[in-house]
C-alpha cells in the first residue's frame, strides 16, 4: 500500500506544480495584456483621482513580480482587505478580490462551480449512456431499428452546434409542449428534484454533443474486442452470449473510452461556456468570459487554476479506473 | 459399442465474397469412447475448421455446415442454443492454440474456470467453484494452485498458461477434449510436459482425445489413430503406426519426410567457404534490463564467432536470452558490456550515425511474418525500404532490384503490389527474407524464422535459407527453440541457457555427443515418430532436402 500512497503523493504534487505554472502563465499574460484594469474598474464616469484611488487599492503600481508574490501569499496564508469601514478577511487559500465587484473570488467560485459541476458531471452520465449504449447496440446488433435511431440521433447532435441543439430542445420542451420548466439553476441541497428538472436539457444538448464519439469509439474497440482468443474461449465453453459480452468483453472495450471521458470531463468544465450562457445558467463559463472581457486578473487566474485542476484530477481518476479495469497496469 | 464421435459426410464452406472455399469436404470418422485421433496436415487443409465443428462453433459464423456430427449421443448439428451451450464445455471441450491469448487478461485464472464450472453446474455456490478450479489446477501441476488461481495470465509462463486451459477443459469432466495444437507456441521441454499430462489425464478419467497438429512428431506419441488431411479431405485413416511406418499415400509421404529429425545429420554437405574469415566475433557480451533492484540479466558473458560462410545455430527454452543475443550481433539493441567485433572493428558503443555503414551488412528475418510486416504496405515497398534507406539507388533500379529478389525467394515478381493479408504464412517469411537479402547483408540472424509455420512450409523455408547462403556466401545466425529444425541447417551449435552459453561447437558432435546436462535434456524431450531408424526416412529426407 505503501506503492499507491506514494503514488497518489507523487500525482498531487504534479497537480501542484501544474497548477501554479498555470496560474503565473494566466498572470503574465494578463500583464503584459493591452487596457486598464482599473479604468474598467472604475466606470465610465471617473475623474482622474478617482482613478488613482482604485489603482492604488488594487495595488496595480506594483512590478509584476510583487504581484504574483502577494497572490501567492494570499493563497497559502489569506489576506486582509480594508473595506473602508473595516476589515474583510479572505482566508487561505485566498485568490483576492474580484476588481470589478469587490466581491472575494473565493465566494465567486463556491457560487459558481456547483453549477458547472453539476452542468458537466451529469452531462458525462448522459452522454456515457448514451454513447456507450449506442455502441454496444452497433457493435453487437448491426442494423436494427433502434441501433438506427441512435446512431442517427448522434451523428446529428455532434454534427450540430451545441446553441442550435440547446435552442431546438427548449423551444420543443418549453414552449411548445411545456414538459419543462425554463432552466433556472436550484441548488442540488435545496430541491434535488428540481436541480434535475431544471439541468435536463442542458445536459441533454451537452450529451447529444459528445455522444456520437463514444459510440464510435465504443462500437470499434467492442469489435476488437470481440475478435480477440479469449472470447472464443468462453464461446467454446458455453456462456451466454450476454456473459461473454458483460463480463469479457465490455471490460476489454472500456478503457480507451475511460481515457477518453477524463479528457472530455476536464475541458467541459471551462469550456461549456455556450451551454451556460444559453440556458442562462450562472457557471464559471459565463464567468470566465466576463471576467476575461474586463481584464478581472484574480478571477481569470482563479477560474483557470479551478478547470486546470478539474483536468489533472479527472486523469489521475482514468489512471486509476485504468488500472482497475486492467491489472497488467501497474500504478507508478 | 457406439462410438464417442461419429462425423458423416462432414462439409464446412465459408462464403467469400462471390466463390465459396470448401474448407472441409465429406469427412467421415469416429472415435471410440476413450480413444485418441491425431488430425493432421499442413495450415489450410482443414484440420481446425473440423475440430470446430465438433463443438458446433461455426454456428452464427456465416459458415455453411453440413453432414452430421455425433458427439456422446449427442446431435451437433440439430442441437438448439441451449443444448449447444451445455454439450460445449459439458460434454466436449476444446483446448485452444494460443494460451497467452486464449484466457481473458482482465480476470484471475480461477474465476475464469470458476466461471465456467458454474454455467454447467448451476447450483454449485461460487466458493464451491472457487475449490473446484483449485483442485483441477492442482491436478494439471500448477505448484500452490489454491494461491496462484487468483493470478492473472500475465502472470503465468506459457507452458502454466497452457496447463490452466487444460484444467479449464478438465473442470466439467467432459467426455471428449479437442485439443487444437496444444504445443505449437510452446518450447520442446514444455511440449513434452503437455503431451505428458494429456496421456495421464486420458488414462485416469477415460476421456477421448482429439488431437489437432501439423507436427506429425507430436501426434506419433500421443493418439492412437492418425488421420492424415488435405484440401478439406482425409487422405489416409488409420492406426498411428500404420500410418507411419506404412505411408499409403504419396501426400502422408511428404508430410512425414519434411519433419526434421534430430538424429539425422545435416543432408546438404556445406560448401567449404572460399573466405572463412571471422566476420563477427562477441567477447563477454553482456545485457541487462532494468535498473537498481529490478535488473534482470538477460544475456551473460557470452562468447562466439561466426565466421563468414557458416551457419551458427542458437538453440535453449524461452527466456534463456536467444533473441537478446541475437538483436545485439545485429546491433539492433545495445550491449551492456562486452565486445562485439564486426570485420575486426568494435561496434559495441557506435552512435546510430557511425553504424550506418554496418547496417546493411547485418540484417535480420523476424519470428512472426505476420506482425513484423506492415500491413498497409505492398509487400514491394517493404522489401524496398532498406534499399531506399541507403540511398544508392535510383527508383526504376530499386523496383527492378526488388523483383529480382522477390524472384531469387520463390515468389512472383509481379507481387509488388500485393499486401501482405494476401499471403500465406511460408510466403510472408519469404518476403521477410527478400527484404533482409534487400542491401546484400554479409550476415543474416534469423529469429525463429519458420517456428510459426507447418512442417512442409518450414522445410521449404530451411531450404530457401540453405541456397541462399550456398549462392551468396551468407554467414546465418540460426535462433529456433526446435532442435531437430536447427540441426537441418547448422554447422556449429550454440546451447544457451538463462543467459549463458552451455555448451558449444560443431553441430554433429554436440547433437550425438552432448555434455551438458542441459543439452541432454533438451534433445530427450524432442518428440520422435519412432521410426525413424528406417532407411526408408533416411533417404526420403535427403529427397526433401536436396
Amino acid at each position: 500500500m505503501n506503492g499507491l500512497a506514494g503514488y497518489f503523493l507523487r500525482r498531487a504534487l504534479g497537480a501542484l506544480a501544474v497548477v501554479l505554472v498555470l496560474s503565473l502563465v494566466v498572470y503574465a499574460t494578463f500583464y503584459i495584456a493591452p487596457g486598464d484594469p482599473a479604468r474598467l474598474a472604475c466606470g465610465p464616469r471617473c475623474n482622474p483621482e478617482q482613478l488613482r484611488q482604485v489603482r492604488e487599492q488594487l495595488s496595480l503600481g506594483d512590478p509584476f513580480y510583487l504581484q504574483y508574490w502577494h497572490f501567492l501569499q494570499g493563497l497559502v496564508a489569506g489576506h486582509d482587505y480594508s473595506t473602508g469601514t473595516g476589515v474583510l478577511h479572505c482566508t487561505a487559500p485566498c485568490f483576492g478580490q474580484s476588481y470589478q465587484s469587490n466581491q472575494l473570488v473565493t465566494d465567486l467560485l463556491a457560487e459558481r462551480l456547483p453549477v458547472t459541476a453539476s452542468l458537466a458531471l451529469g452531462a458525462m452520465v448522459l452522454w456515457l449512456l448514451l454513447g456507450i449504449g449506442t455502441g454496444l447496440l452497433s457493435a453487437l446488433r448491426r442494423g436494427g431499428a433502434t441501433e438506427r435511431v441512435l446512431t442517427w440521433l448522434t451523428l446529428a447532435g455532434t454534427a450540430t452546434p451545441v446553441f442550435i441543439t440547446g435552442l431546438g430542445l427548449l423551444m420543443l420542451f418549453c414552449v411548445y409542449l411545456e414538459w419543462l420548466p425554463f432552466p433556472t439553476y436550484v441548488p442540488l441541497a435545496d430541491d434535488p428534484e428540481q436541480w434535475a428538472w431544471n439541468l435536463a436539457l442542458p445536459w441533454a444538448a451537452l450529451a447529444l454533443l459528445e455522444s456520437a464519439k463514444y459510440a464510435r469509439l465504443t462500437r470499434s474497440s467492442m469489435l476488437e474486442t470481440l475478435a480477440e482468443d479469449h472470447i472464443r474461449t468462453f464461446r467454446a465453453y458455453g456462456l451466454t452470449e450476454r456473459a461473454v459480452v458483460g463480463r469479457h468483453a465490455l471490460r476489454g472495450a472500456l478503457p480507451p473510452v475511460i481515457a477518453l471521458t477524463a479528457v472530455d470531463l476536464g475541458s467541459m468544465f471551462g469550456n461549456a461556456v455556450l451551454t451556460e450562457t444559453l440556458f442562462g445558467l450562472p457557471g464559471l463559463g459565463q464567468l470566465l468570459v466576463h471576467a476575461t472581457q474586463t481584464i478581472d486578473i484574480p478571477v481569470v487566474v482563479a477560474v483557470v487554476m479551478v478547470t486546470g485542476t478539474a483536468v489533472v484530477l479527472a486523469n489521475i481518476v482514468a489512471d486509476v479506473l485504468y488500472a482497475v479495469a486492467d491489472r497488467r497496469v501497474a500504478l507508478r | 459399442m457406439t462410438p464417442l464421435v461419429s462425423v458423416t459426410d462432414l462439409s464446412v464452406a465459408f462464403p467469400t465474397g462471390d466463390r465459396t472455399v470448401r474448407a472441409v469436404d465429406g469427412l467421415s470418422f469416429a472415435l471410440a469412447p476413450g480413444g485418441a485421433l491425431g488430425i493432421v496436415g499442413e495450415s489450410g487443409s482443414g484440420k481446425s475448421t473440423a475440430a470446430y465443428a465438433l463443438l458446433g462453433l461455426h454456428r452464427g459464423t456465416g459458415a455453411q455446415v453440413g453432414g452430421s456430427v455425433q458427439v456422446a449421443g449427442h446431435d451437433v448439428q440439430a442441437a438448439d442454443e441451449a443444448a449447444l451451450r451445455r454439450i460445449r464445455g459439458g460434454v466436449a471441450a476444446m483446448v485452444f492454440q494460443d494460451p497467452l491469448s486464449s484466457l481473458d487478461p482482465y480476470q484471475a485464472v480461477g474465476d475464469q474456470i470458476a466461471e465456467v464450472y458454474r454455467v454447467h453446474r448451476p447450483g454449485v455456490s461460487r466458493r464451491a467453484a472457487r475449490e473446484r478450479a483449485a483442485e483441477v489446477l492442482d491436478r494439471v501441476g500448477i505448484p500452490d494452485a489454491a494461491r496462484r488461481a487468483r493470478s492473472r495470465p500475465h502472470e503465468f509462463s506459457g507452458g502454466m498458461r497452457q496447463r490452466a486451459l487444460i484444467a479449464m477443459a478438465l473442470a466439467c469432466e467432459p467426455r471428449l477434449l479437442v485439443a487444437d495444437e496444444p504445443t505449437t507456441a510452446l518450447d520442446v521441454t514444455v511440449q513434452a510436459q503437455i503431451l505428458g499430462l494429456l496421456g495421464e489425464l486420458r488414462a485416469e478419467t477415460g476421456m477421448g482425445l482429439i488431437l489437432v497438429t501439423h507436427d506429425l512428431g507430436v501426434a506419433a506419441g500421443s493418439v492412437d489413430d492418425l488421420l492424415v488431411m488435405k484440401d478439406g479431405r482425409a487422405v489416409e485413416h488409420g492406426p498411428v503406426r500404420d500410418v507411419l511406418e506404412t505411408p499409403r499415400e504419396p501426400y502422408t509421404r511428404a508430410l512425414l519426410a519434411a519433419v526434421p529429425r534430430v538424429n539425422v545429420r545435416r543432408s546438404v554437405e556445406p560448401v567449404p567457404a572460399t573466405d572463412d574469415s571471422v566476420l563477427l566475433e562477441a567477447t563477454g557480451l553482456r545485457r541487462e534490463f532494468g535498473r537498481g533492484r529490478h535488473t534482470v540479466t538477460a544475456v551473460d558473458d557470452v562468447t562466439l564467432t561466426v565466421r563468414a560462410g557458416e551457419t551458427v545455430g542458437v538453440v535453449g527454452e524461452s527466456g534463456s536470452g536467444k533473441t537478446t543475443l541475437g538483436r545485439m550481433l545485429v546491433r539492433l539493441l545495445e550491449p551492456t558490456g562486452g565486445e562485439l567485433r564486426y570485420r575486426g572493428r568494435d561496434i559495441r558503443g557506435l552512435k546510430e550515425r557511425e553504424l550506418r555503414p554496418f547496417r546493411s551488412e547485418l540484417q535480420m528475418v523476424f519470428q512472426d511474418p505476420v506482425s513484423s510486416l506492415n500491413p498497409r504496405r505492398s509487400i514491394g515497398e517493404s522489401i524496398a525500404d532498406p534499399l531506399r534507406a541507403a540511398g544508392t539507388l535510383d527508383d526504376a533500379a530499386i523496383v527492378a532490384r526488388v523483383r529480382e529478389l522477390l524472384e531469387r525467394v520463390g515468389l512472383d515478381p509481379d507481387a509488388y503490389h500485393r499486401y501482405p493479408h494476401e499471403f500465406s504464412g511460408g510466403q510472408r517469411q519469404r518476403v521477410g527474407i527478400a527484404r533482409a537479402l534487400a542491401p546484400e547483408p554479409k550476415l543474416i540472424v534469423c529469429d525463429e524464422p519458420v517456428s510459426a509455420l507447418d512442417v512442409t512450409t518450414q522445410a521449404q523455408v530451411v531450404r530457401l535459407l540453405g541456397e541462399l547462403q550456398r549462392d551468396l556466401g551468407l554467414a546465418l545466425v540460426f535462433i529456433a527453440h526446435d532442435l531437430a529444425v536447427v540441426r537441418q541447417v547448422s554447422d556449429r551449435l550454440v546451447v544457451m541457457q538463462g543467459g549463458r552459453i552451455v555448451e558449444q561447437g560443431p553441430a554433429d558432435a554436440v547433437y550425438e555427443r552432448p555434455e551438458h546436462a542441459y543439452t541432454r535434456g533438451l534433445l530427450a524431450a524432442v518428440p520422435r515418430l519412432g521410426t525413424e531408424e528406417g532407411t526408408e526416412d533416411g533417404t526420403a529426407l535427403q529427397g526433401a532436402s536436396a
